[in-house]
C-alpha cells in the first residue's frame, strides 16, 4: 500500500508464534532490496525488526508491526497487548532479560534486543504501561 | 576464506548449498545465542553454531550471514533445510566440538567478527 504515509507494511504477531518469527522482517527486508535501499542500511532494519518481532511473540500476548519506508528513512512501529515494561532504563541494559529458559534455548531471551535496536536505530521511542502493554518507534535513516 | 576451504578444512558434510560453496567468508563467529550473532556479526559472516532450530536460519537472513556451520554432528530438521535453500544459505555439518571446528578455522586464518552491528553507547 502506498499513500502520504510512505509505503506500508503491516503485519500482525502472535504470542509464541515461533514458526512464524522472523517472516514479518523477512517481507520487510525484501521489499527494502526491492526498492534499492542500501545493504547495511538494510541489514540495520532488519535487525531493528527481528528483534521486535521476537520481543512481542516472547513477551506479549499479541501485537502489530508495522513499517513505513519513505524515499530518505524507514520507521517501524511494534505495539503489543502484553505484561508491558516496568523499567525501561532496567530493560535497556545489556544482559537483563525476562525471559524464560525456553526462550534461552531457542537462543534468545539474553539481554541483547532493546539495546541491539536502539543502537541500530538513528530514532528509537519506547512507551509502556504495566499489564497493557508496549509501543516501540525506530526510524533508520537511509 | 571460501565455503569450498571451510569444507575441506574441517572435513564438513554439505547439507545444502552445494553450489554456493565458492563464496568468501569475510569472518567467522561462534554463538548458540542468535541475540549475541545479531549484535556482534558482519555481513558475509560463517556462523558456527550448535543450535538448529528456525530461528538460526532467520537469524542468519536477516543479518546477511554467508553460511551455517553446525557442531557436534547436530543436524538440522527438514523445515529447518528447507527455508535454508529458499534464502539460499548453505548449510554445512562437522562433528567435532563448537571449540575444536572454531581454533582450526581461526588457526588458518578466519577473522573473528569482534565488532557490534552498530559502534556506540545504547
Amino acid at each position: 500500500m502506498t499513500s502520504d504515509q510512505g509505503l506500508i507494511l503491516e503485519f500482525a504477531l502472535n504470542k509464541s508464534d515461533f514458526d512464524a518469527a522472523g517472516e514479518a522482517s523477512s517481507k520487510i527486508k525484501r521489499m527494502l532490496q526491492q526498492i534499492g535501499v542500501k545493504s547495511d542500511i538494510i541489514r540495520r532494519i532488519a535487525i531493528s525488526a527481528y528483534e521486535a518481532e521476537m520481543n512481542v511473540i516472547i513477551h506479549a500476548q499479541r501485537g502489530t508491526i508495522r513499517a513505513a519506508i519513505f524515499p530518505d528513512r524507514t520507521e517501524i512501529v511494534i505495539e503489543d497487548e502484553g505484561p508491558g515494561i516496568a523499567d525501561i532504563s532496567l530493560a535497556m541494559k545489556e544482559g537483563y532479560s525476562t525471559a524464560p529458559d525456553h526462550i534461552r534455548e531457542m537462543g534468545f531471551g539474553a539481554g541483547m534486543g532493546l539495546p541491539n535496536i536502539s543502537r541500530c536505530s538513528d530514532e528509537f521511542d519506547i512507551q509502556s504501561t504495566v499489564n497493557v502493554g508496549t509501543r516501540l518507534k525506530v526510524l533508520i535513516r537511509h | 576464506m571460501k565455503l569450498s576451504e571451510v569444507q575441506r578444512m574441517l572435513q564438513a558434510e554439505v547439507i545444502c548449498g552445494q553450489e554456493w560453496l565458492e563464496k568468501e567468508a569475510e569472518s567467522a563467529c561462534g554463538a548458540d545465542l542468535m541475540s549475541d550473532v545479531l549484535a556482534f556479526t558482519k555481513e558475509r559472516t560463517l556462523l558456527l553454531t550448535g543450535l538448529t532450530n528456525v530461528q538460526v536460519i532467520r537469524t542468519a537472513e536477516l543479518s546477511d550471514l554467508l553460511a551455517v556451520l553446525f557442531v557436534r554432528g547436530k543436524r538440522p530438521g527438514q523445515d529447518v533445510v528447507e527455508l535454508a535453500m529458499a534464502k539460499n544459505i548453505p548449510l554445512l555439518v562437522v562433528d567435532c566440538t563448537m571449540y575444536e571446528a572454531c581454533g582450526i578455522l581461526f588457526s588458518m586464518g578466519l577473522r573473528p567478527c569482534g565488532k557490534r552491528v552498530m559502534e556506540g553507547d545504547v
